[in-house]
């Protein structure tokens, strides 16, 4: 069976004015079902477009991109979008729930994109804040919610349309120690419950410890890539 | 599909409910267009109603034929100074032209009329029996005088509503009442039914009729007998009034030995003449009130495009995350173009309960008459609703093209 990411040679190149700045310079990455990947790398060392790339937010100056068999790289927006509903969930930093909107709303959202009916839209979404601690709190407004219950909301938007990969970028950034250990719990749980494929971008070593596998990116490349035993602080 | 844009529907409306002052502040323009729109069209329909009314008043295919001006001295006597129009032109007429099916004439005069111890100033028309056919009288009690009254200048009189509320206590019985019109007694044989304003605007009401040879020999005292103030004809197909006309004008010529550089010593008119006149003026005033219409909906229009590309601009973030779970360009387009109709369309709806209010509001005040409109109440809101489209586009647009990571990062 195909890798569920397969990259090959992949370059990124911004242009400002008249200069041409590579963010990721010939990228070759793979990355099996089920692997829980963190990347590492200083601010400017490309583990953001890295993501974008990935994440069918943004599409490559060059070389290849295998989503699940399927070639993206040149994929068009609309297909884009589908991919990112039907194959990929986010995490991000700052929660980016949608505010004054409720969190069952927020959890619906891919579904609402999918043409799912309401009723069906609200019960998998129920199911969803279920599985990341939060029944009860459907109808609670995101200013209404801490830090980790908002990002807890944030989790179960981005499961809610069972996707193969989870992205997740500094998610535990804006998070006290509490709250991190208990967003991490539940990813470490998704990835090994569940099958889900997480990939971590972090600058925080503690937190990369989660992952069974590190990418350290500097200057828009890989410069190291080590697989590890499973770690289970989490656990014991 | 359903789902998604029944839920659009409903975040649109809690977006409008949550921003309740720049929403109504923004549909403003859209409802004084569409509430215009609505106002405008129920007084010009019931001005129009109004007006068709009263030339259904002055009777079917009527044209009336006036005498033209005298000039003494240079000192020009306006239309009906002359008595260019006698009896015998009428009767000249109907045996002439197959196309009239009757001719009649009338004269009048406003005299002083009197009842016991009432008078009442007021037009005394000597007509003939044929006059009342053609301008379509009817009447709450008696009848009209007959030929036989006319032949022997009979003392009679039909009498109208304005007229017999002057000189007559409420309750009075008017039929077969004695009145004095020039000191001659009147016998009462017709009360007539209201006929209401003219075209002309003139109580049509405020009337009295005699026989026209009553009102020459014993009344009004003519200088020249079978001198006529108005010929009347009718007739059978309104189809048949242009050509009737050219009739009578040809016979009239003839009669008044008009030579072809001469002028016509008379002036034609028919029903449909001065219905269009009447058209005519309400009809300008539609094309003002539309104009104001447009400008309003043009207005109201850019400022919901203006108010768009604000929350464009506010739920930057939000756009990219919906991108970013998998919202197509479609789904970013629709959700916006809602928005804008809804505003539009709630615009419209308030227009037209504005429209409607200023229409009864008119009715009550200024007593025009005013007539809702379903048609154009329909028409408001679908271009309402088209003003939302519209201008809704380019802010919808604008949203749809952002790029997700962009929009993702903007704070």
């Amino acid at each position: 069976m195909a890798p569920l990411i397969l990259c090959e040679d992949l370059w990124k190149i911004y242009r400002i004015g008249d200069v041409e700045v590579p963010a990721l310079r010939g990228i070759n990455l793979t990355i099996d079902r089920g692997e829980f990947v963190a990347v590492m790398g200083t601010s400017g060392s490309g583990k953001s477009t890295l993501m974008n790339l990935l994440g069918c937010l943004d599409q490559p100056s060059r070389g290849r991109y295998h989503l699940d068999g399927l070639d993206v790289s040149t994929a068009k927006p609309d297909l884009l979008a589908d991919l990112r509903n039907r194959q990929i969930g986010f995490v991000f930093q700052n929660f980016n729930l949608i505010p004054r909107t409720s969190a069952l709303e927020n959890a619906q959202l891919p579904l609402f994109y999918r043409g799912v009916s309401i009723k069906e839209q609200r019960r998998q979404a129920a199911a969803a804040l279920q599985r990341v601690g939060l029944a009860g709190r459907e109808q609670h407004y995101p200013a209404q919610l801490s830090g980790g219950q908002q990002q807890r909301v944030a989790i179960a938007r981005a499961l809610v349309g069972a996707p193969s990969i989870l992205f997740a970028d500094e998610p535990t950034g804006n998070l006290d120690t509490a709250s991190s250990r208990e967003i991490m719990d539940i990813l470490e749980h998704l990835n090994r419950e569940d099958g889900i494929t997480i990939i971590l971008v972090t600058h925080e070593p503690d937190i990369a410890a989660y992952a069974s596998r590190e990418l350290v990116m500097k200057d828009g490349q890989i410069v190291q890539d080590v697989r590890r035993a499973p770690h289970l602080s989490a656990v014991t | 599909m359903p789902a998604f844009v029944l839920l659009t529907v409903m975040t649109a409306l809690r977006i409008l409910h949550r921003n309740r002052l720049r929403a109504g502040l923004t549909m403003l323009g859209i409802v004084i267009g569409v509430g215009a729109v609505i106002a405008m069209v129920s007084i010009g329909q019931g001005a129009r109603a109004a007006v068709q009314a009263q030339v259904a008043s002055m009777g079917t295919n009527v044209i009336v034929i006036m005498p033209g001006s005298t000039t003494v001295s240079g000192v020009r006597g306006g239309q009906g100074g002359a008595v260019t129009l006698t009896i015998n032109d009428a009767a000249e007429l109907k045996k002439r032209s197959p196309l009239l099916s009757d001719t009649g004439w009338a004269k009048r005069d406003v005299m002083q009329i009197v009842n016991g111890n009432r008078n009442w100033n007021g037009p005394v028309n000597g007509v003939s029996p044929s006059y009342l056919t053609i301008r379509d009288w009817s009447f709450t009690s008696g009848g009209p005088f007959t030929q036989a009254d006319m032949e022997s200048a009979a003392r009679v009189a039909l009498i109208g509503q304005t007229t017999l509320e002057n000189l007559f206590d409420p309750g009075e019985e008017a039929m077969g009442a004695t009145i004095r019109i020039k000191n001659v007694p009147f016998h009462i044989v017709g009360v007539l039914a209201p006929k209401g304003q003219s075209a002309q605007g003139t109580d049509q009401d405020d009337v009295i009729f005699i026989p026209f040879t009553t009102a020459e020999r014993k009344v009004f005292g003519s200088q020249f007998l079978g001198s006529v103030g108005a010929l009347f004809a009718s007739t059978e197909q309104s189809a048949d009034l242009p050509e009737a006309v050219e009739h009578i004008r040809e016979t009239l010529r003839a009669r008044h030995r008009l030579g072809p550089d001469q002028a016509d010593d008379f002036t034609i008119r028919t029903q449909v003449d001065i219905g269009k006149v009447q058209e005519g003026t309400s009809q300008t005033l539609t094309v003002m009130l539309f104009a104001i219409a447009s400008v309003s909906l043009l207005v109201g229009g850019i400022g919901i495009m203006n108010i768009l590309l604000v929350s464009v601009t506010e739920r930057t973030k939000e756009i990219g995350v919906r991108m970013a779970v998998g919202a197509k360009r479609v789904h970013i387009l629709t959700q916006f173009l809602i928005e804008a109709m809804t505003l539009s369309l709630f615009g419209g709806l308030i227009g037209v309960i504005v429209g409607i209010a200023g229409a009864q509001l008119t009715t009550i005040i200024a007593g025009w008459p005013t007539m809702i409109s379903v048609d154009a109440i329909l028409t408001a809101f679908l271009f309402s609703l088209a003003v939302g489209l519209f201008f809704g586009l380019y802010p919808a647009n604008k949203a749809a093209r952002l790029n997700p990571i962009e929009a993702l990062r903007y704070e």
